[in-house]
C-alpha cells in the first residue's frame, strides 16, 4: 500500500459517544444529560411504549389490518431520544420507518395507522404539530428539513429542524445537497442518521468506504459526531448539543446513530438471507431498553412491574386506536381529485364524473 | 404603460410581487447579486435585500428542495432552474415532493412554488440549454404549466403564478426573452392561469401553438392569408390546466385544426390537446387534427436546429393537408 502523500487531507478517527454501558452504568458522567427522574421516567415510558406498539403492529400487519409497516425495535433509543430533547416548534420530518418520532412529536396513534393503510387522513397532520408525513423517497426529506430550517432562520425564529435518514440514505444526492446548502446556509438543521447496519439488506461495508457517515460532515462544512444509537442519554445529549447550536445561529449537525432493527426491513423482508444469528445476539446484549431500565431501577426509579403496566397501556391504546383507524370514513376518488389543486381546474372536475 | 420586453417583465412581474408580499423569495443559481445569467433578475437583490433575492448552491434538486421546505413555514418562492435541461436532476423535488404536498397532507401544507425556466430553440444554445420539456411536465398530476409568447401575457401569467397556492411551472422562450417589445402596464395585473387567447381570427382553420410557435404560426397565417386562406391562431399560454373551451369554441368555426409544438411529437402537448377535442368536437371535424412538431429525436446539435424546429413552411403545408383532406 501506498504510504500517504503529506498534502492529502487528513481525517482522524470518530470516538462514539456512549453515556451508558450496556450494563447499565455510567461511563462518561461527564456527557450526562441533565433529566429530573420524572423525565428520566417518561423516556423510559415511551421506549417501553414504543416496542410494545412495534410487537402489536407486527400483529396487526399479518391480520391484514395495517398496510406497509416498518418495524423499529432496536431503535427505540434513536427514536425516543432524538425528539424528547425538542420543543413543539421545532420540526421533525421523517423517512418512512420514523413513525414513533411524529408520534411523539404530536401526530395521533391512529392517524399513523391510517398512514399504513393508506388513507390520505394520516397525513393531514393536526394545527399545531410540526411534523411532515413520511417520506418514501429516500433522502428527498434532506432537503425539505433543510428548506424549514431556512425558513426558520429567515424569520429569525429559534426553532431547530430535524431529520431522519439510514445509512443507505446517507449514499443519496440529496444527502450531500442537503448537508453542503445547510452548510453554505449556517441553517438549525440536524440531520440524524440511524445506522443500523443494513439499507435492506445491503450492509454498511458495501455502502460507503468513508471511516463512517459522521465524516461527511467535514466535507460539508457543519458538525458531526457519532454516537452510540442504544444509548438513550448519549442521543439525548448529541441532540441537546444540535439544537442549542442551531438555535445560538451556530449552524447545522450530522450525528450518526450506530443502532441495530431487530426485525426485518419491512413485512416482505428475511433477514436470515443476510444477516447471521450471532451478529443478532451481539446486538440484542445491547438493547436500549434493558441498558436504560437497569440505570433506572439501579436508581429506584423503575421495575420490571413498570414495564409490564407501561405494556398493557401501550397494548390498550393500540387497540383503541386501530378501533378509531378503522371507523374512519373510507377515502373516495372524488375527495382525492379535490386534494390536487386548491381551486379543481375543469378537466379534473369532469374526470370526477366516471366516480359518482 | 412602458415599453418592455419579455425578460424586463418577467423581472417587473417579480418585483411587483417582491413589494406586494413579504412571503415572496426569489433564489436559483447566480439570480442574486449578478441577475441570473439571462438578467431576468437584474437589480432585485440591491432593491429587496439578500434575505429575499440570493444566490444558491449549484444543486439543482436541493433548490426544489428547499422551496418545498420554505413552503411549508409559509413563503412563497420563486426558484429559477437556469435551463430546463437541469430540471432533469430536480425532478423528484418539482413534480413529486412539491406536487405532492397537498395530496399527501389532506391539505395540510401545500407547494405555492413557481418554477422559472428558460427553454426553446433556435438560440445555438449548449446541448440540454433548449429542450422542450412541457410534455414531461404536463403528464406530472399536481403542477400547472404555463409558457407566455409575449410581454404583457408574461407579466400578468407571472403574477398570477406566483399567488397561486400550488406548484407552477413557467418555462419562458430563450428565442422570446429580446424578440421584441410590448406595453406592459406598470405595477400590478394578472392574466388568469388557464385562459387561452384567439390572437387571430380565422374561419378556414385553427392552428393552436404556444411559447415561441405563436408567432412562427402567426408567420404562416400571414402567409395563407395570400393564399386566401384565413386562419385563426390560438395562444395555448398554459398547458395545464388546458383551456379547452376555447379550442373547441373555435374548432366548431373552422372545423379543421393543427397543433404545432417545439417538443417531439410523439405523447405530447399536441396529442392531449387533439385527444379533447375528440373527446369534445369530433362531429364539428372535417378532417384529423395534425401536429407539426419536432422529430422524436433528441434535440439537435445547433447546426441543424433551425430545420429541426417546426418552419411557417411545415405548418403552410400541414394547414394544406387538412384543407385538402
Amino acid at each position: 500500500m501506498m504510504s500517504k502523500f503529506p498534502f492529502e487531507v487528513q481525517t482522524e478517527d470518530v470516538q462514539t459517544l456512549s453515556v451508558l454501558s450496556p450494563e447499565g452504568q455510567v461511563v462518561n458522567p461527564d456527557m450526562m444529560p441533565e433529566l429530573s427522574d420524572d423525565q428520566l421516567k417518561e423516556i423510559m415510558y415511551r421506549m417501553v411504549f414504543t416496542r410494545a406498539w412495534d410487537d402489536r403492529a407486527i400483529n396487526l400487519g399479518r391480520q391484514g389490518r395495517l398496510g406497509f409497516y416498518a418495524p423499529v425495535s432496536g431503535q427505540e433509543a434513536s427514536m425516543v431520544g432524538s425528539v424528547y430533547p425538542l420543543n413543539k416548534e421545532d420540526f421533525v420530518v421523517p423517512a418512512y420507518r420514523d413513525m414513533p418520532q411524529i408520534v411523539w412529536h404530536g401526530l395521533p396513534l391512529y392517524q399513523a395507522f391510517l398512514y399504513s393503510r393508506g388513507h390520505q387522513h394520516g397525513g393531514q397532520i393536526p394545527e399545531g404539530v410540526n411534523v411532515l408525513m413520511p417520506q418514501i423517497i429516500i433522502g428527498a426529506q434532506i432537503l425539505h428539513a433543510m428548506g424549514i430550517a431556512k425558513g426558520f432562520k429567515l424569520r429569525k425564529q429559534q426553532n431547530v429542524a430535524i431529520t431522519y435518514t439510514g445509512d443507505g440514505g446517507s449514499s443519496e444526492g440529496d444527502f450531500y445537497e442537503g448537508l453542503n446548502f445547510a452548510g453554505a446556509y449556517k441553517l438549525p438543521v440536524i440531520f440524524f442518521v440511524q445506522n443500523n447496519g443494513y439499507a435492506i439488506t445491503t450492509p454498511f461495508s458495501k455502502q460507503t468506504a468513508a471511516k463512517s457517515i459522521a465524516h461527511k460532515s467535514v466535507a460539508a462544512g457543519i458538525h458531526g459526531m457519532q454516537i452510540d444509537g442504544m444509548d438513550v442519554l448519549a442521543v439525548i445529549k448529541a441532540v441537546q448539543i444540535a439544537a442549542e447550536r442551531g438555535r445560538n445561529g451556530e449552524g447545522a449537525t450530522l450525528i450518526e446513530a450506530l443502532t441495530y432493527r431487530y426485525r426485518p426491513h419491512s413485512m416482505a423482508d428475511d433477514t436470515s438471507k443476510y444477516r447471521t444469528k450471532d451478529e443478532e445476539a451481539e446486538w440484542s446484549v445491547k438493547d436500549p431498553l434493558v441498558r436504560f431500565g437497569k440505570f433506572l431501577e439501579s436508581k429506584g426509579l423503575w421495575t420490571e412491574e413498570d414495564t409490564a403496566r407501561v405494556k398493557e397501556e401501550a397494548k390498550a391504546k393500540v387497540n383503541e386506536e386501530i378501533k378509531r383507524a378503522e371507523q374512519t370514513e373510507k377515502m373516495t376518488v372524488v375527495g382525492l381529485i379535490d386534494t390536487m389543486f386548491e381551486v379543481t381546474p375543469q378537466h379534473l372536475e369532469e374526470q370526477k364524473a366516471d366516480f359518482q | 404603460m412602458a415599453q418592455m420586453n419579455m425578460k424586463e417583465a418577467i423581472r417587473d412581474a417579480m418585483r411587483v410581487e417582491l413589494k406586494r408580499d413579504p412571503n415572496v423569495l426569489v433564489f436559483g443559481e447566480d439570480v442574486g447579486h449578478v441577475g441570473g445569467v439571462f438578467r431576468a433578475t437584474e437589480g432585485l437583490q440591491k432593491e429587496f435585500g439578500e434575505e429575499r433575492v440570493f444566490d444558491t448552491p449549484l444543486a439543482e434538486s436541493a433548490i426544489g428542495g428547499m422551496a418545498v421546505g420554505l413552503g411549508v413555514t409559509g413563503f412563497r418562492p420563486v426558484a429559477e432552474i437556469q435551463f430546463v435541461g437541469f430540471i432533469y436532476e430536480a425532478l423528484d423535488q418539482m413534480v413529486v415532493q412539491a406536487a405532492r404536498m397537498r395530496y399527501r397532507s389532506g391539505g395540510r401544507y401545500n407547494s405555492p412554488i413557481v418554477f422559472r425556466t428558460p427553454f426553446g430553440g433556435g438560440v445555438k444554445a449548449a446541448e440540454l440549454h433548449t429542450d422542450s420539456l412541457e410534455g414531461l411536465l404536463v403528464q406530472s398530476p399536481g403542477i400547472k404549466v404555463i409558457v407566455p409568447s409575449n410581454p404583457y401575457d408574461a407579466k400578468g401569467l407571472l403574477i398570477s403564478a406566483i399567488r397561486d397556492n400550488d406548484p407552477v411551472f413557467f418555462m419562458e422562450h430563450l428565442n422570446l426573452y429580446h424578440a421584441f417589445r410590448d406595453e406592459v402596464p406598470e405595477g400590478e395585473y394578472t392574466v388568469e392561469i388557464g385562459k387561452a387567447k384567439v390572437v387571430r381570427e380565422g374561419k378556414d382553420v385553427t392552428i393552436l401553438a404556444y411559447g415561441l410557435m405563436v408567432h412562427t404560426a402567426m408567420k404562416a397565417a400571414a402567409e395563407l392569408e395570400k393564399e386566401g386562406v384565413q386562419a385563426e391562431v390560438i395562444d395555448l399560454r398554459t398547458l395545464l390546466p388546458l383551456d379547452i373551451d376555447t379550442i373547441v369554441e373555435s374548432v366548431k368555426k373552422t372545423n379543421r385544426a393543427i397543433v404545432v409544438q417545439e417538443a417531439q411529437k410523439t405523447s405530447g402537448v399536441a396529442a392531449e390537446v387533439i385527444a379533447q377535442i375528440n373527446e369534445k368536437a369530433i362531429l364539428h371535424l372535417e378532417a384529423p387534427v395534425l401536429r407539426v412538431a419536432g422529430p422524436d429525436t433528441i434535440y439537435p446539435f445547433a447546426q441543424i436546429e433551425d430545420q429541426w424546429l417546426p418552419s411557417p413552411a411545415r405548418i403552410i403545408a400541414n394547414v394544406n393537408k387538412v384543407l385538402n383532406f
